[in-house]
């Protein structure tokens, strides 16, 4: 059983966001890149599925040299192969392009399972699995926090409001994975050292005939940081509580008709 | 037509709310020139109400295969809804399958797609849409680089959703092949009655300072109190005393209530990226120096287990 696992760079999560001068791209000055925590799901989820039914772990992604890291990252965890699709600097949040290019590099691939992040945190998206799917012509479930894999066929359990959907379908299938699918594991220094060694598939994106700028779906005009806020009403509420509570619950009320 | 076809989310044949919103929103932006496209089994009777928000006409796909969702059958629905309307815009409600069926359909239509949008202008006649990027930490100004049509998903609970007293006329959609692979064979219920974080219009959370799972309980009656839902840090989830749905956050759900309160929450960064676009917040903490405090709008320094049992009290008379 083969899997597939696409996977994105983000700033680290703890990361302080600034713009850049362009006004349409955030500072990348200090930024930590890192695997998109919801990928880790996903290849949490393949070296499982691998590990019960044989087979190997591909991790792609498509980025900036830099990128790289994130399959090096993978690799340490216990993927076998990876592909990196070398461009991708001027397409964050093109889920389409990103989704195409994706397309382009799996065909011909033998896989049962392609497994994505439920979202790419920072594009926070959570569109390029669905579309991938729809570009592979295979059927995909989004969301999954549940996943039991048979022999051509799995089931998922897929969150939605209040619920969560049992969904049975055919392989091969893509999968978007959300929190509560697995817990990840961490690199071990024997992986690391060994992940160094591993080579990693190299592809230029102009040589699968995408052209990044001329097939463009989103344009980013401006990038803004939320207001600041400031000058909130703090009660002090250690010596009375009670009043401090029917003050706040007052102003809630009268002064922001939030209630 | 030249306008917008909005995907119109039904569960058992009542219309969801985010889905008026956005049939309201589409209204505003294209007056008369607005479809919606209904998908299920047995659910004519909803079709024709949807007028009176503003859809002149509706397609309408009934079918058993159709009672459940399934992005490759209600894909193939409103692909052939477009086919017919071949509007400028396809507008779904950001819900748990909007968000899984845009993107379907727009790569069935060879398009992009833009996601989680919070408000739209026009720009000559393409959209240009204000979406959250890095979970809250900025805000982007998108458009679709001039590709027809433009598939958009809105955020629940931002575009406000108002009658327009029109009626609808009621297109079939026929010949459908649904060749579905991934079924759904049952939805199970998680909530047990509750609000869905992801719905809410009112977010009560709580965090590491509740100190153990039991305490949960002071939250939901505040939360009940409120007619509001139950959230949680990822430090409460990751402790095991809450399921991970309820969980806020950049690895959670990103919301934007009217109200938010943090109970015994510190105010991380990951936290604040989930909820700091929340319309007013509140803040609960022993510490003043906590980070939440920044973002509050309103805040009680002091022990919540002091503070929470009066402010129940207190929002109870305001109810009787
Ligand atoms: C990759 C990644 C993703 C993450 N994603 C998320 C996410 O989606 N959501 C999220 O929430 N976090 C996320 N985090 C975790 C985040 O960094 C914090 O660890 C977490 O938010 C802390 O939760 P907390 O505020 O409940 O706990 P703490 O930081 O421990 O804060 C507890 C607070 O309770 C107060 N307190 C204690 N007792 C009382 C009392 N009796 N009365 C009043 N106040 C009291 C304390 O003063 C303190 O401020 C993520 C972290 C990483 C690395
Ligand atoms: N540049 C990329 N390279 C590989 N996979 C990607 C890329 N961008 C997004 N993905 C995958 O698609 C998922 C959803 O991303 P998004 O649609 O941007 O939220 C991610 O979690 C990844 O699994």
């Amino acid at each position: 059983m083969n899997c597939i696992v696409c996977v994105t760079s983000v700033p680290d999560t703890a990361s302080v966001i600034k713009i850049g001068t362009d006004g349409k791209n955030i500072d990348e000055t200090g930024i930590k890149w890192i695997v998109s925590p919801f990928d880790e799901y996903a290849l949490e989820e393949a070296l499982q599925i691998t590990e019960a039914k044989g087979g190997e772990v591909t991790a792609v992604t498509y980025g900036p040299a830099r990128a790289e890291a994130a399959l090096r990252d993978c690799l340490a965890r216990g993927a076998h192969k990876a592909v990196h699709v070398i461009g991708g600097e001027a397409t964050l949040g093109d889920s389409f392009t990103i989704a195409k290019v994706l397309a382009k590099v799996l065909a011909g691939r033998e896989y049962d399972c392609v497994l994505c992040g439920n979202k790419g945190v920072g594009t926070d998206c959570s569109q390029v699995g669905p579309m991938l799917g729809e570009l592979l012509g295979i059927p995909h479930v989004a969301n999954v926090t549940k996943l039991d894999v048979g022999d051509g066929s799995f089931t998922a359990g897929r969150e939605v409001e209040g619920g969560l959907e049992q969904v049975e379908s055919s392989l091969p299938a893509l999968l978007t994975c959300q929190k509560g699918l697995n817990e990840p594991r961490y690199a071990a220094l024997k992986g690391i050292m060994a992940a160094k060694r591993k080579p990693v598939d190299k592809i230029e994106v102009a040589s699968l005939g995408i052209d990044e700028a001329a097939d463009s779906f989103y344009t980013v005009r401006s990038l803004e940081l939320p207001p600041p806020k400031s000058g909130g009403t703090i009660i002090q509420g250690e010596d009375n509580p009670a009043a401090a509570a029917a003050q706040l619950v007052k102003a809630l009320r009268d002064e922001a008709k939030a209630i | 037509m030249a306008g917008i076809l909005v995907f119109v989310e039904q569960r058992n044949g009542v219309i969801r709310q985010a889905s008026l919103q956005a049939i309201s929103e589409a209204h505003r932006q294209a007056g008369g020139d607005v479809a919606a496209v209904l998908v299920g089994s047995g659910i004519g009777d909803a079709a024709a109400g949807l007028g009176a928000f503003g859809a002149a006409k509706v397609f309408v796909a009934d079918d058993p295969n159709l009672a459940r969702y399934s992005s490759e059958g209600y894909g193939e629905a409103v692909a052939k809804a477009v086919e017919s309307a071949a509007p400028d815009a396809v507008f779904f409600a950001g819900t748990a399958m909007g968000r899984d069926l845009a993107p379907r359909v727009a790569a069935k239509l060879g398009v992009g797609a833009l996601a989680d949008v919070i408000a739209l202008t026009k720009d000559g006649d393409q959209f240009v849409a204000r979406r959250p990027v890095y979970s809250g930490k900025a805000f982007a100004t998108v458009d679709s680089a001039g590709v027809k049509p433009q598939v958009i998903s809105l955020r629940p609970n931002v575009f406000a959703a108002e009658q327009t007293g029109g009626s609808a006329e009621v297109v079939a959609l026929d010949g459908l092949s649904l060749a579905i692979r991934a079924v759904v064979k049952e939805l199970v219920d998680t909530g047990g009655g509750e609000i869905d974080v992801a719905e809410a219009d009112i977010i009560v959370s709580g965090g590491r300072g509740l100190k153990g799972p039991e305490n949960f309980a002071l939250i939901r009656e505040l939360a009940n109190a409120l007619g509001g839902a139950v959230g949680a840090s990822r430090a409460a989830v990751d402790a095991g005393w809450i399921a991970h749905k309820h969980q806020v956050g950049q690895t959670g759900k990103v919301v934007s209530p009217s109200l938010y309160i943090a109970a015994g929450i510190s105010g991380a960064i990951q936290h604040l990226a989930g909820m700091s676009s929340s319309k007013i917040i509140v803040a609960i903490n022993k510490d003043p120096d906590a980070p939440i405090f920044k973002i509050a709008d309103y805040g009680i320094v002091g022990d919540l287990f002091d503070v929470i049992p009066p402010m129940v009290e207190e929002v109870k008379k305001l109810a009787g």
